[in-house]
């Protein structure tokens, strides 16, 4: 019996580790500045773990094997324990976990300690049940005023746009995000109802949209293309349908969408969600 | 103490009538049984739970006939609506983190074990102990009330995941799973919190209280350990769940805004407009998770605890050896406690929280990782050197020990602020809990039930059956929780109803499918589980009193034990809980009762005493 | 509520059986187990300590205070929103502090006059103490009162929220310490309850040691209304 479980105890391990080793199911590509940084990290963390998980599933497999009882009535070793292995796994354990927990704060550090560097692309997303709204403010670069009570929804005012601001006029309302390349962009986050999370997996980032708060956050996105947004907080109903795209877009096509008003947004936005394919499914 | 007559030795009459006997019970192991029971029945209600979850997860748009007859609003002509499905992701969290993994391995095991391990003939307060259970009853019919419940304007149960995050959950009209529901979602979890207080209470007190002679605290199974800090622990979160709740009902049907922010524009209503939608001004939706990251923190370990000092007690028992290193393993318990206090912020790092404070809250959780390690270290000292008997509890010991690395481990990974953001509300946290707070509990529990059982029915579990109950199980809990850990790499999100929608998680499709067949299979195999209990209730093979040759005091006494579990007789301690293998006695274990024997040499005698935390005989 | 009203009972009547055979002490080494325990207790009781009965209370109380702790930190939040309008205290709460400062300090009196032997004194400080504690709860009522007239209720706005918060939850904790100063002025009416000295004295000191308790959680609270705006 101790053999059989050691065995299988080896052979759940193998298989675990080597469905990560595989790589066939992994990340999709990063496409912001700080994803190498961040991958590179979760492959140190993951490579520690794994390192970990193995060796303790051995040792576990070992103990079991070397140690069954096999009958010829001899007692175990009489033992209460080692203080100073006991000492000596702590302070490793320690320092190694601590260590990671340290080495993680980098790239946190790096795009939460600060606030959007000057010249951010801006936009204003405004999440609801079960939509996602971004604001782009046009060719001023200022958005205009919102207001709860303007919301209308038959005339498709979801952010309750004021169109009596003159820095709305050029604004452009639409459900999918669309930011330049190489350029830091900056998101501030509202929701009217209730929370919802900002997603695009190949962005290595996540931010909740909480309402009563504005929660302002950035990233800087390196890659052309077309990716799959989700909200990846339990927001009711058809939580699982709240979606929509992310573009990002090089930097004249982007500029030349941004400076188009609102009917026109539409129509370009829609040619190039077109245009571009989504990245291939491994 | 004045005009006490000296009384005879069987003092405390069991009652006759059945009701007192067996329903109202004040006899703490009645009433563990009765925890067990309620445990078992929610169980198999949470996971018929997430075998529907499996079955729309891989067959989205099927007709599941019974279904349509059972939930006629969630499932109409028996196809699964995705509110149902996020009904039964919040009934299946809330069942199996409150009903399950709070109510066996504290409410159960600890009640019926910790008294009889500590020599006391029963808890400190046996009208509170009967209370606390049947408040937990309670509780336990007002939750399953919730999804049955199809309300005028909501056609299921509550939806909001176990974490009812606010304001999703704090407004009645933010679509389908907020009406009466989520309501008595509600009630069902403040009760739950004050039957779990009571019970807390009791705990602490016997504990400290009605130690036998002899029984010191480092003499203490590790057992007792674990549920003495479970205890602890539940004393001081729940409070905290209730006051939350009591506010967020008052946000619900009073018009406070402790969680609801001003401003709100819900399905078509602004906040204040008219009176379907009242003002709401100047709330925390963040406040919510706060109060219940604080609670919901510490109940990861009320849940893990008791698993861990089952385990810790019956690694030793059929290793035939004492636990390595018993005060580090209580230190351990102790330093999981209390950082478990510290780290609830890691649940919210991508919440809107200061990143200054996500850093310190993601250091501390890292470093829980340490005592967790320690244990897992002295689970393996205790294993080395020893002489183990695969019996079915062992196997199901040396399985928590397995299942408790891989799923704690990735811990370390979501731990970091960093590595949270692709990794927070997918599968990855999904596979990461589920493996160490559910799995690895409810083998603790398996482990618990097969090696306590003969104590508690007088009859053996059977072990063949058992065993096949065992490899499958194992088998099959880490092929459904390991492929798990990398579809929510690729990025499948939790709480999705279907995962239709979108293009990047098309290639997941198998591993899906294998995760269903996996848990069906799993799920199935604990029919063998069910059976074999009752079975052996009336038809298992009869037990002695110490089966195993265990040490403690549960084996010093009848089986099942009499009701004032010593038959008037307290025992009295002279040594440590695990005195295995014991050069020079005459069996291969020392019963914790077995006084001193003055024997020829003289220096074995004195150090094997006080026995916990020595370094062995090494001269 | 039952928390309190279990763990206020007094102990068990059955005694302490001598009827087990008599075992020798543990070996010297070894701590003694149950410290509470006398000594020459060795066949076993149901009987708890006095002093598991104060454990007891103050298990209680580490629950009530972490409740309460939540609730004050959640009002210390909120009061930082922008939407915090703050609200003059009612009148009547000067009133009902000075009603249950006044009732410890009869609560006192009446404990020392149990330890003096003077039971008769020992029944009117308590009825005096339960007087004083109705009088707290009658003008935390008039205060919800006062709140009402200003037209200031439960959903008005944030501040005003926790007014009835915070005492609707304590009123509902402090009606705990009243079930048990009846219990006390009932259960030891009778003098041959007197022939338990050590009964009634876990009894009213558990009482006690929850009454000033609320007691203090009060002056908490309200200093936290009057003073954190």
């Amino acid at each position: 019996m101790g053999r059989v479980l050691a065995v299988i105890i080896w052979v759940l391990t193998l298989g675990s580790v080597s469905l990560f080793f595989v790589r066939k199911w992994w990340f999709p590509e990063g496409i912001t500045s700080h994803a190498p940084a961040l991958d590179r990290q979760f492959l140190i963390t993951i490579i520690i773990v794994g390192i970990a998980f193995v060796a303790a599933q051995v040792g576990l497999g070992y103990m079991v094997w070397k140690y069954r009882d096999t009958g010829d009535r001899a007692r175990a070793t009489y033992s209460h324990g080692s203080s100073r292995l006991e000492v000596i796994w702590t302070i490793v354990t320690a320092v190694v976990f601590i260590g990671l927990a340290v080495m993680g704060q980098s790239v946190w550090a790096n795009l939460r300690f600060s606030q959007a560097p000057a010249g951010a692309f801006q936009v204003s997303v405004v999440a609801q049940q079960f939509q996602w709204n971004f604001h782009y403010s046009g060719k001023d670069g200022v958005v205009g005023r919102t207001d709860p009570r303007l919301i209308d929804d038959s005339s498709l005012n979801f952010i309750g746009l004021d169109y009596n601001d003159p820095n709305a006029r050029d604004d452009a309302v639409h459900s999918v995000l669309a930011v330049p390349v190489n350029r830091p962009v900056e998101l501030i986050l509202r929701s009217k109802d209730v929370i919802h999370n900002i997603w695009v997996p190949q962005l290595r980032f996540k931010q909740d949209l909480v309402p009563g708060m504005v929660i302002s956050v950035h990233f800087t996105p390196v890659r052309v293309g077309k990716y799959e947004l989700a909200c990846a907080e339990l927001c009711g109903q058809l939580h699982y349908a709240m979606k929509s795209y992310l573009l990002v877009l090089p930097e004249e096509e982007h500029r030349a969408l941004t400076e188009l008003s609102q009917d026109d947004f539409q129509v370009q936005m829609t040619q190039l969600l077109a245009k571009y394919p989504l990245p291939p499914t491994p | 103490m004045a005009g006490e007559t000296h009384e005879a030795v069987h003092r405390h009459e069991p009652p006759k009538s059945f009701i007192r006997k067996y329903i109202f019970s004040l006899d703490h192991k009645v009433i563990g049984i009765q925890y067990i029971i309620l445990a078992l029945v929610a169980v198999l209600v949470g996971m018929t739970m997430s075998l529907l979850m499996r079955l729309n997860l891989s067959w989205p748009g099927t007709n599941w006939p019974i279904l349509g007859t059972l939930f006629p609003g969630g499932a109409p002509d028996g196809m699964m609506t995705p509110e149902f499905y996020l009904s039964l992701v919040t009934m299946h969290g809330t069942i199996m983190v409150f009903f399950v993994l709070t109510t066996a391995p504290q409410g159960g095991f600890g009640n019926y074990f910790l008294p009889i391990q500590i020599g006391a003939e029963d808890m400190a307060f046996p009208v509170l102990n009967m209370l606390s259970f049947w408040v937990t009853f309670v509780g336990f019919i007002v939750i399953l009330s919730a999804i049955f419940y199809s309300g005028a304007e909501s056609t299921v149960g509550p939806i909001g995941g176990w974490t009812g995050y606010a304001p999703l959950s704090a407004l009645k009209n933010a679509g389908p799973g907020q009406g009466l529901g989520m309501d008595l979602w509600i009630i069902s979890i403040a009760i739950f919190c004050v039957g779990s207080l009571l019970g807390a209470l009791n705990f602490i007190t016997t504990l400290l209280n009605m130690r036998t002679r002899g029984m010191s605290l480092m003499r203490m199974p590790l057992t007792c350990w674990a549920w003495f800090t479970t205890a602890v622990l539940a004393l001081l979160s729940f409070p905290v769940l209730l006051g939350a709740g009591i506010l967020l009902f008052l946000d619900r049907n009073a018009g406070t805004s402790f969680f609801i922010p001003g401003g709100l524009y819900v399905t078509g209503l602004l906040s204040g407009v008219d009176d379907r939608f009242p003002l709401h001004t100047g709330g925390s939706p963040i406040l919510w998770q706060h109060l219940f990251w604080f609670f919901g923190h510490p109940e990861v370990y009320i849940a893990i605890l008791p698993g861990m000092g089952a385990t810790s007690h019956i690694l030793a028992t059929f290793a035939r050896k004492p636990v390595f290193g018993y005060r580090a393993m209580v230190f351990a318990i102790f330093a999981i406690g209390l950082l478990g206090f510290f780290v609830w912020g890691h649940h919210m790092f991508i919440s809107g929280m200061s990143p200054y404070s996500a850093m310190t809250f993601s250091i501390l959780t890292l470093s829980i990782g340490v005592p967790s390690a320690v244990k897992t270290f002295n689970w393996l000292g205790t294993l080395w050197g020893g002489r183990i008997r695969f019996t079915t509890a062992m196997l199901f010991a040396i399985g928590f020990v397995s299942l408790f690395v891989a799923g704690g481990i990735t811990g370390l990974v979501l731990g970091q602020t960093s590595l949270d953001l692709p990794m927070h509300d997918t599968y990855f946290v999904t596979a990461h809990f589920h493996l160490v707070m559910g799995v690895a509990s409810i083998f603790g529990m398996f482990a618990a039930t097969y090696f306590w059982f003969p104590k508690m029915f007088g009859r053996f579990m059977s072990e063949s059956l058992g065993k096949v109950h065992f490899w499958i199980t194992f088998i099959g809990v880490y092929l459904i929780f390991v492929p798990m850990h990398t579809m929510g790499m690729v990025g499948m999100p939790r709480r999705f109803a279907q995962f239709t929608e979108y293009e990047f998680l098309s290639s997941l499709h198998p591993l899906v499918m294998l995760v269903s067949v996996a848990a069906i299979v799993t799920i199935l195999v604990q029919i063998l589980f069910y059976f074999n209990l009752v079975w052996s209730i009336f038809k298992g093979q009869k037990a002695p009193d110490n089966p195993w040759d265990a040490t403690t005091l549960e084996w010093t006494t009848a089986s099942p034990p009499p009701h004032d579990n010593f038959a008037g007789h307290l025992p009295v301690v002279y040594r440590g809980p695990y005195e295995f293998a014991v050069p020079g006695a005459p069996n291969d274990f020392v019963m914790q009762t077995e006084p001193e024997v003055v024997e020829q040499p003289i220096a074995v005698e004195g150090e094997g005493t006080s026995g916990n935390g020595d370094e062995g005989r090494k001269h | 509520m039952a928390t309190r009203v279990g763990s206020t009972r007094p102990a068990k009547k059955q005694g302490i059986s001598r009827g087990g055979p008599k075992v020798p002490g543990p070996n010297g080494k070894g701590p003694r187990g149950n410290g509470s325990r006398g000594e020459e207790d060795d066949g076993g009781s149901r009987r708890l300590s006095p002093k598991a009965y104060r454990l007891a209370m103050w298990i209680v109380l580490a629950a009530v205070v972490m409740m309460f702790a939540a609730l004050s930190s959640v009002y210390i939040i909120l009061s930082a929103s922008n939407d915090w309008q703050p609200v003059s205290l009612p009148r009547m709460f000067f009133f009902s502090t000075g009603a249950i400062l006044a009732s410890s300090w009869t609560l006192h009196n009446a404990r020392s006059s149990l330890k003096g032997g003077r039971p008769k004194r020992y029944r009117q400080w308590l009825a005096a103490t339960l007087v004083l504690g109705l009088a707290f709860v009658a003008s935390q009522l008039l205060a919800w009162r006062e709140l009402v007239a200003e037209g200031l209720y439960l959903s008005s706005n944030p501040h005003s929220s926790f007014f009835y918060l915070f005492t609707g939850i304590h009123g509902v904790h402090l009606l705990g310490g009243i079930v048990g100063l009846l219990y006390l002025l009932f259960r030891f009416r009778k003098p041959e309850r007197w022939l338990d000295p050590e009964g009634l004295d876990v009894s009213s000191g558990a009482v006690a040691l929850y009454w000033h308790a609320m007691d203090v959680l009060w002056i908490w609270l309200f200093l936290l209304l009057l003073v954190w705006r």
